[in-house]
């Protein structure tokens, strides 16, 4: 009896235009409200980084030695014009902290669309050329894979110096791995396919192959996997402006926010705890999108 | 396993520890400037003292004979002089590793005491509140900034409860003579409770702080691993022939469920080390990780290529080992 639904559904679908895997992927991505409600809220940090100028209430980095750590509106003493309070120069928590995601989505985005470049590039060469290519990058990988990624970021900082510039090379030495390890292994399996063996039987070039048989078919995977390490490098950069060797002051950056806290720990508690919750709550979205961007582009994965 | 097959992976390893060597090395080469001023960092030097810094740093020497230097001078555990602690950098290093050492083996141990219970409970489980609750926490274990994390427990447990010290290792440290030099141990060698009760509440917070988003992500792992195994045709079987269900868990499933969790603990002790900086840095723990950061703003090179070398070795080492451990939780697995 079920067959019946299924068989019409069948006649119905023929009689439409097929749907392409793109649309399919969205509407499955459309149908999961949980992905959906985090992706929202990872646009709403997007536009509040583009437009924290109109929307932050006060200048971030304006002193004012007579609001030293104001409580934030609700506790006694609060005021309405600085809702979350002041840190321990009397500056706007808010302002602080509407600018500090510019900081990290600015080099969250900018060292993940440097490393996949590189990853991918580098993965492709690997897993279609092979041979000397191959074992030159792998190498390469491996060492790079030793390092604990904290480890090496921080090390080298400290040889380079602070600032943002620094940030993303620091990063970016390490990142490019990710990418490159997944590419390399997807391309591996899809030079063996038959119409990447047709494209090379009628001559197609390397090059061609590469970049039109094969780099279309793993794009998705690597959409993914970069999403998801967004939130990661996120994390990494405010752990290094938090040690005091990433972004410098004044500049407000939610990592280096949460360690001007960190002296006022007993009498101004919410000056690291509202910036590292802004932290929290940015990454824990990446994360829910980019689940859900996995399942629904292979809903196989889904266990 | 076979010895030789052991062997080949131990020579395997070869390259990849020059090779890490050899990026450590570089660090100090892609430095803009000269290196003598760098290791001079603030400190005033006569012009002879310069040069003779530089011979002594061997920089009148091109660069691959400085590397094979570098390699002799590590391979025999001498990285130097840290001018900042007007010591041997190896010296520093003893002094301080074990510090680091028990906060890291603590955190892995309540990483895995929490993963795998709560990891194999919510697969036993799926869509229990169990289960939800435990994929909840652990994607808000994932999303967390370590750091931040440290500061959260140290405000509700140290600051507004005051159940727990923020900071340091324990006052009482000279009442027990020093035998493994891990305080906690040393404590129950020695029998006296007072001071392990001390050491272990202050090793409690930082602990906590490094291994609860560890285990965030094993126990997602060994959720996975464990639901893919309990669906495999050996354990149906094993309940088809009537054996109870804690049987065909723990000896049948279990075992084979734990292969991914092994190598995702090896691969995140990676994150334990970069980890335990930050953490160290906190709650003034005092481990090798606090004086890495501590070397950055004394611009304390020696020291921060040495305990750089020595956490990237170690790193390959344990992932050395797990790879070895594979094959003690299932022999069919061959490296």
């Amino acid at each position: 009896m079920t067959s019946i639904p299924a068989a019409a559904s069948l006649v119905t679908d023929a009689t439409q235009p097929a749907q392409s895997p793109l649309r399919l992927s969205w509407q499955r991505f459309k149908s999961n409200r949980f992905a959906m409600g985090a992706s929202m809220v990872v646009v709403l940090f997007i536009l509040m980084a583009i437009f924290a100028p109109w929307l932050a209430p006060h200048d971030p980095n304006e002193t004012d030695l007579l609001r030293r750590l104001q409580v934030p509106v609700w506790m006694q003493g609060g005021e309405w014009s600085y809702p979350l309070g002041c840190d321990a120069l009397g500056r706007d928590l808010l302002s602080r902290i509407i600018y500090g995601s510019r900081v990290s989505i600015f080099i969250g985005a900018t060292v993940i669309f440097v490393a996949t470049a590189i990853g991918v590039v580098a993965g492709l060469l690997a897993g279609y050329l092979r041979g000397w290519v191959d074992a030159v990058i792998s190498r390469l990988v491996d060492i790079l894979l030793a390092f604990p990624y904290l480890l090496f970021a921080i090390g080298l900082m400290a040889t380079m110096g602070p600032g943002l510039q620094n940030i993303i090379l620091a990063l970016a030495y390490k990142e490019w791995v990710i990418p490159c390890r997944l590419v390399r292994g997807e391309t591996m399996a899809l030079r063996e396919v038959e119409y990447v063996e047709a494209a090379r039987a009628v001559g197609a070039s390397s090059f061609y192959i590469m970049a039109r048989e094969i780099l279309p078919n793993i794009l998705s995977s690597v959409i993914v996997v970069s999403t998801l390490r967004i939130a990661h490098v996120i994390i990494l950069e405010a752990s290094l402006s938090f040690l005091g060797i990433g972004v410098q002051p004044p500049t407000a950056s939610w990592g280096s926010l949460v360690a001007d806290g960190r002296a006022f720990i007993w009498d101004g508690w919410w000056v690291s705890t509202f910036s590292g919750f802004a932290i929290l709550m940015l990454v824990l979205a990446i994360n829910v999108s980019s689940q859900g961007l996995r399942d629904a582009f292979d809903p196989r994965l889904r266990d | 396993m076979s010895l030789a097959k052991f062997l080949e992976r131990l020579l395997q390893l070869i390259p990849v520890m020059l090779g890490v060597s050899a990026i450590v090395f570089l660090m100090i080469l892609i430095t803009p400037g000269d290196p003598v001023d760098i290791m001079l960092g603030e400190q005033q030097a006569t012009p002879e003292q310069r040069e003779a810094l530089r011979k002594d740093m061997g920089l009148d020497k091109p660069a691959a004979q400085r590397f094979g230097h570098f390699l002799r001078n590590a391979a025999t555990g001498n990285f130097g002089h840290s001018y900042f602690h007007r010591r041997p950098v190896s010296e520093v290093i003893l002094e301080r590793l074990p510090a680091t050492i028990e906060l890291t083996l603590a955190a892995l141990v309540i990483a895995l005491m929490i993963s795998i219970p709560l990891g194999v409970l919510a697969a036993v489980r799926k869509n229990s509140w169990v289960d939800r609750s435990a994929t909840l926490g652990s994607l808000l274990g994932i999303s967390m900034p370590g750091f931040w994390f440290g500061l959260l427990l140290m405000l509700v447990f140290g600051v507004w409860m005051q159940w727990l010290p923020i900071s340091g290792r324990s006052d009482m440290a000279s009442q027990v003579p020093v035998v493994t030099s891990f305080l906690t141990v040393d404590a129950l060698l020695a029998l006296n409770f007072k001071v392990f009760a001390s050491a272990l509440s202050h090793l409690a917070l930082p602990a906590i702080t490094l291994g609860l988003p560890m285990a965030a992500v094993l126990t997602r792992v060994t959720r996975t691993s464990m639901l893919e195994v309990l669906r495999q045709d050996y354990v149906t079987f094993a309940e088809a022939k009537g054996l109870s269900p804690r049987r065909v868990l723990f000896t049948h499933a279990l075992r084979n469920a734990l292969i991914p969790t092994v190598t995702m603990a090896a691969l995140e002790v990676g994150s334990l080390l970069g980890g335990s900086m930050i953490v160290e840095t906190i709650f003034g723990w005092p481990g090798l990780g606090r004086v890495v950061v501590e070397s950055i703003f004394t611009r304390n090179y020696p020291m921060i290529q040495a305990a750089i070398l020595l956490y990237a070795l170690t790193y390959v080492l344990i992932n050395f080992l797990a790879d070895l451990l594979y094959t003690v939780l299932n022999p069919r697995v061959t490296l």
